[in-house]
């Protein structure tokens, strides 16, 4: 490990005096402080004088005017990823400072050890930060102080969203290894976002219907359910679904669903009649639901930077 | 007392699939020499360099540099190697104290005792007043001449420069003569450089070796390859001379 603390202190300075990680951090809050007033003034209309009901607070989360924060940061997450890694490694090459840097006395994955530890360390200050400040704005506009069951369940919701952004974190320097010019891995990167974002699980629409065809579902309901279950494992594939099916697991528990459609189509502002409130999935459940897709997630985070540490390792030097 | 040798290559070699880069070099440098390494474009110097600094592997052959073996070893012989490559590269954003303060850190060098040294360096090669401007601001001559104080924070004992004249104007190209000079002379620093300008070449160095079309032709004070190629009693001659006759031959 040696050189990685004194190329991890520099990629540091770097972000911080960097323009793009103010830009980022600057629409991150701004969108979630926007999304997080509105919402905690529409619960405060709507529970004034009702007993509160439980596990209030993670509304905040979940509940949203056109979209909530959790999908928020579920479609716009990948950004911070790409934005902080797309251009780590080819920047180093175009202004020939690599070559400097594998000259010296440090082992050459210190390199890239070190520019993935400050994008996840980066990454961490943003996400904390932002689930902080909705949540001090939070506790002023509901009046509810967060119970330590909800405290739990944000905090693995910080685990995953950290381990999301991260993975995007991954493929942006895979990228950045691969392309020598900074304006195609970011271009590769944005690319493979929209494809996993829409592309994916339209695709999964049309393959499923090919397999299973919705026509004769009338006839044969074992069809349907087929077809849905074809479809729902081919969006799996997307590390968007992964997330967002772990993310409302966790942060709602009283939804008997994981399909996210659902979630859009009863909507942020539905009446919030205590029947929604009752029954949740206790913590305990909710992370038996939760942990295949916290280790995939795990496990996808784990293979983005691990392919992309093996590129780096392999480059002939000529190249660099 | 047997000669001390800070490099010394048997029969290395480096292919890129069928092409030969590097073909049996078999070189010593004595500690302490100015070395010229000659060849046209593409002869292969800088790939032998690579190898020098186990930056790439050879395909076959040994080398051993300041006593370590550089493919089995790289960062050993990377603390005692400073390497300037052709057209170095800097952090622009960031002032030559600052570039220079990073490259002690991958050292290990504590910011304490590297500060000193740093300012004396930037002395050294004329940039003190220049110090605190950022690197992008700054000619190519500046440039090459803070690539030379990047090399020596370290304190290396061999330094390695790819063709560290090129594209600098006659001011500037005396000026990194001299330095390379005094680097030997004074520091004691073994200074291996490869160029294809021979005037300059001749001018600094104790010995010189030819390349061309990746094998080593001729390894030898200038006076002597003068003596073998050009005849005894010559008394003025160029290195283009020789270096000329040795390329025809090739």
């Amino acid at each position: 490990m040696r050189g990685i603390f004194a190329i991890f202190r520099k990629e540091m300075e770097d972000h911080f005096s960097s323009i793009r990680f103010l830009l980022i951090s600057a629409v991150i809050i701004m969108v979630g402080v926007i999304i997080v007033s509105t919402v905690g003034m529409a619960i405060q209309e709507e529970v004034k004088g009702m007993q509160k009901p439980t596990l209030l607070f993670l509304l905040l989360f979940t509940a949203g005017k056109l979209f909530s924060f959790a999908q928020f940061l579920g479609f716009f997450g990948p950004l911070i990823g790409i934005v902080l890694g797309f251009d780590a490694i080819n920047r180093e090459r175009v202004s020939r400072t690599l070559s400097k840097l594998v000259s010296q006395p440090i082992y050459r994955d210190s390199i890239i050890n070190g520019k993935f530890l400050t994008g996840v360390t980066i990454i961490s200050i943003i996400l904390v930060a932002i689930v902080l400040l909705i949540s001090g704005l939070g506790v002023v506009l509901i009046g509810v102080v967060p119970g330590a069951e909800e405290i739990s369940r944000l905090v693995i919701y910080l685990v995953l969203s950290i381990l999301y952004v991260s993975f995007w974190l991954g493929i942006s320097i895979l990228f950045s290894v691969i392309f020598r010019s900074t304006a195609t891995s970011a271009l590769a990167s944005l690319a493979l976002w929209i494809f996993f974002s829409i592309f994916l699980s339209l695709g999964a629409n049309f393959l499923a219907g090919i397999i299973a065809p919705t026509a004769q579902t009338a006839a044969n309901p074992a069809l349907a359910i087929k077809s849905i279950e074809i479809q729902r494992t081919i969006s799996l594939f997307s590390p968007m679904t992964l997330y967002s099916e772990a993310t409302f697991t966790i942060l709602d528990p009283t939804r008997n669903t994981t399909n996210p459609l659902a979630f859009v189509l009863m909507g942020p502002f539905e009446r919030i009649s205590l029947s929604r409130f009752q029954n949740p999935l206790p913590l305990l459940q909710s992370l038996l639901i939760v942990t295949p897709y916290l280790v995939s997630i795990v496990a996808i985070t784990l293979l983005s930077f691990g392919i992309c540490y093996y590129v780096f390792m392999r480059q002939e030097i000529r190249t660099i | 007392m047997e000669e001390q040798f800070i490099i010394e290559a048997e029969g290395l070699t480096k292919r890129y699939g069928s092409d030969i880069a590097v073909n049996q070099l078999t070189l010593q440098i004595r500690e302490g020499e100015i070395f010229g390494f000659l060849g046209p474009n593409g002869a292969g110097k800088t790939t032998t360099l690579l190898m020098f600094l186990g930056l790439t592997e050879p395909t076959a052959g040994k080398v051993r540099v300041c006593g370590f073996d550089p493919t089995r070893d790289p960062l050993h012989v990377k603390e005692k190697v400073g390497y300037l490559p052709e057209n170095v590269g800097f952090y622009d954003d960031m002032d030559a104290r600052e570039n220079l303060c990073f490259v002690a850190r991958l050292n290990h060098i504590p910011d304490g005792v590297s500060a000193p040294r740093i300012d004396e360096l930037l002395g050294m090669v004329g940039l003190h007043e220049e110090a605190s401007k950022k690197v992008g601001t700054y000619s190519k001559g500046m440039r090459q001449r803070l690539g030379i104080a990047e090399v020596l924070v370290k304190e290396p004992s061999l330094i390695f420069l790819d063709e560290p004249t090129i594209g600098l104007d006659p001011d500037g190209t005396n000026r990194m003569l001299e330095l390379i000079r005094s680097l030997s002379k004074v520091k004691k620093i073994t200074v291996f450089f490869s160029s294809h300008l021979l005037e300059q070449v001749q001018r600094v160095s104790d010995r010189v070796g030819i390349m061309i079309k990746g094998g080593l032709v001729a390894v030898g004070p200038i006076e002597e390859l003068a003596k073998t190629k050009l005849g005894v009693d010559k008394q003025h001659y160029t290195l283009e001379e020789i270096y000329m006759k040795y390329f025809k031959e090739a």
